[in-house]
């Protein structure tokens, strides 16, 4: 368990947060500019001091303003990746890495070797940093971090610094270390396609305050959420377990909740778990079993909780056997249908995006 | 007139030369110290520090060598206690000459170091924070050689200053040749002696070749590191 409680007070801006999240396990800090996830990484790191506050992580007692426990940055073992990288300019690529190897105390966890393969930056040793582009600096600096052998990794915005269109090519990597590495993790962003591939636990900041934090399956429908991301971006992120091709459509077949949906060839073995999101604006409502249609994914379900969105239409949540989706329906569909708790409904899926592996759990008490 | 420099000359060369290295060797560690506490400390009475520091560069150096002489003298507080204690003697002696040199040339060498602390980014040193670096193993490994081409010019520019320093010198530390005789001191004697002048005017060109050198050197120095740190 990786738990903070801290305040801190800067000039008119003052931070207020609080949250926990299961180990190991990603838990990301998620909100606009200026909510205070940066301070708070600060604080978390030891860079700053808090006003007031706790920090706890796994049996580990980091901070605590209350009994003046106070671990120095440099004693706590939180790796931190900035956002604009920071490498040693005057060391190469080898000297950067070796810089938090030397200083490393045991438990080590992982080698030279290992990072340089999971990072793929084996082939970058003998280079001056000033040789490196943005990925690769970062792909650096968080092997850098990780030779530190840390007990917790806090990436603060990693991809903010990097040009859109290569940001893609580095969230592979990051998947691997939430995979292959066992290692808690922060991470920092203000953009929510980074936060649905890596996540696993979401905490919402909004100036300066932790407004809301669960599991992603549960935030993924929250509505401090929807508020931050909008309308369009809203949708259900749920597991779904692969169960294999189906030999006449060649369509992958992939659990989810009770219900099961079919997609384009995707290379997954079969009972591997894949990130699903469902968006709102995508599905389609029916009370009655649907025939006769050209979409092929419908997933069967009782309606939960009828919720108005500010956009004039209502947000229907659908359990669907262990899995909530959620639908966007207008006021007057909602009334033609009756759509209300315990009414039986099909949700018709006109597509599917997959956003990686599941990594972990996005299911509470899972 | 020949070009070759007498004996005399020659010896007044070495001793400039031996001279503003030690200048640089003492006020070396005191300028980053004084530099580093300028730049990232507050405290009181850092505006009047900076002010004192900079002091020697308007004051006429004669009186800098009178207020040397004053407590650095045999019955100055620190020079008495100097010799009584660790038998140094520093008035008539290059140590003193180089005491004299270092004091006139500490504001280039602060003002310089200042420059560079200032452009190493604090951020470098709180990401070597948390690989676990203890502050002076973060100054030794961090800041140090990033502010390494500031530092080396800082101390050429200082040397090179210091060959030239010429009334806080005689005032101090007097006109002794083989002692405390350098370049400026020997051409100033020289033209005050009748047919001086083909001796002052050797002694010129080498002041000049000296400083031009040392100007240069310190330019391709700086360089050469900023393309090793691929600035």
């Amino acid at each position: 368990m990786f738990s903070v409680a801290v305040k801190k007070r800067r000039g008119a801006f003052e931070l207020d947060a609080q949250f926990e999240s299961p180990t190991p396990g990603v838990v990301a800090l998620f909100g606009r500019s200026g909510s205070g996830k940066s301070t708070l990484v600060h604080i978390v790191a030891g860079l700053l001091d808090a006003d007031a506050g706790r920090i706890v992580l796994d049996d580990r007692l980091i901070l605590d303003t209350g009994t003046d426990v106070n671990e120095p940055a440099e004693r706590r073992r939180i790796g931190v990746v900035f956002q604009d990288s920071r490498l040693f300019p005057h060391l190469s690529v080898a000297g950067n890495l070796n810089y938090g190897r030397k200083r490393a105390a045991p438990p080590f966890f992982v080698t030279l070797d290992a990072v340089a393969d999971l990072l793929g930056i084996g082939a970058l040793m003998g280079r001056r940093t000033h040789q490196l582009s943005g990925g690769e600096r970062q792909r650096v600096a968080i092997g850098r971090a990780l030779l530190s052998q840390p007990r917790l990794l806090l990436l603060d915005e990693p991809l903010a610094s990097i040009d859109a269109s290569r940001r893609g090519e580095l969230l592979p990597y990051l998947e691997s270390l939430r995979d292959e590495l066992a290692i808690p993790m922060a991470y920092v962003s203000h953009d929510f396609d980074e936060v649905l591939r890596l996540a696993t636990h979401l905490v919402l900041m909004d100036r300066g305050r932790t407004i809301a934090q669960g599991d992603l399956s549960a935030m993924s429908l929250h509505p401090e959420l929807r508020a931050i991301i909008g309308a369009e971006a809203v949708g259900a992120i749920i597991e779904g377990t692969v169960l294999g091709m189906d030999a006449a459509s060649c369509l992958m077949r992939i659990r989810v909740g009770q219900g099961e949906i079919r997609v384009e060839s995707i290379s997954a073995a079969a009972g591997s778990k894949l990130r699903v999101q469902l968006l709102a604006r995508d599905l389609i409502v029916a009370t009655s079993a649907p025939r006769d249609l050209s979409v092929r994914n419908v997933l069967e379900g009782i309606v939960c909780q009828v919720a108005g969105d500010s956009g004039g239409s209502d947000l229907i949540t659908i359990d669907i056997g262990g899995a909530f989706i959620m639908a966007r329906v207008t006021h007057a569909a909602t009334r033609e249908l009756a759509l209300t708790p315990g009414k039986r409904a099909w949700a018709l899926v006109k597509s599917v995006s997959l956003r990686g592996h599941v990594g972990g759990s996005l299911h509470a008490g899972a | 007139m020949t070009m070759w420099p007498s004996a005399d000359e020659s010896q007044a060369l070495q001793l400039s030369l031996s001279v503003a290295l030690r200048s640089v060797l003492f006020s070396l560690p005191v300028a980053l110290s004084v530099a580093w506490l300028l730049t990232r400390r507050r405290f009181l009475g850092r505006t009047l520090l900076d002010a004192f520091v900079h002091l020697p560069l308007v004051l006429p150096p004669v009186m800098v060598g009178y207020v040397l002489l004053l407590l650095l003298g045999s019955r100055g507080p620190i020079g008495g206690w100097l010799q009584n204690e660790f038998g140094i003697h520093l008035i008539f002696t290059r140590n003193g000459a180089a005491v004299a040199t270092a004091v006139m040339s500490f504001p280039l060498m602060v003002r310089a170091m200042r420059l560079s602390l200032e452009t190493v980014e604090r951020g470098l040193e709180e990401a070597a924070r948390t690989l676990g670096a203890g502050a002076i193993d973060r100054f030794a490994t961090i800041t140090l050689p990033l502010m390494l081409p500031g530092l080396l010019a800082g101390a050429v520019t200082a040397f090179s200053a210091a060959l030239g320093e010429f009334g806080a010198v005689i005032t101090f530390v007097s006109n002794i040749p083989g002692e405390t005789r350098t370049l400026p001191l020997a051409l100033y004697t020289a033209l005050q002696t009748p047919g001086g002048e083909p001796a002052a005017a050797r002694l010129a060109l080498m002041s000049f070749g000296l400083g031009m050198g040392g100007l240069l050197l310190s330019e391709w120095f700086a360089r050469r590191v900023r393309r090793l740190l691929g600035r």
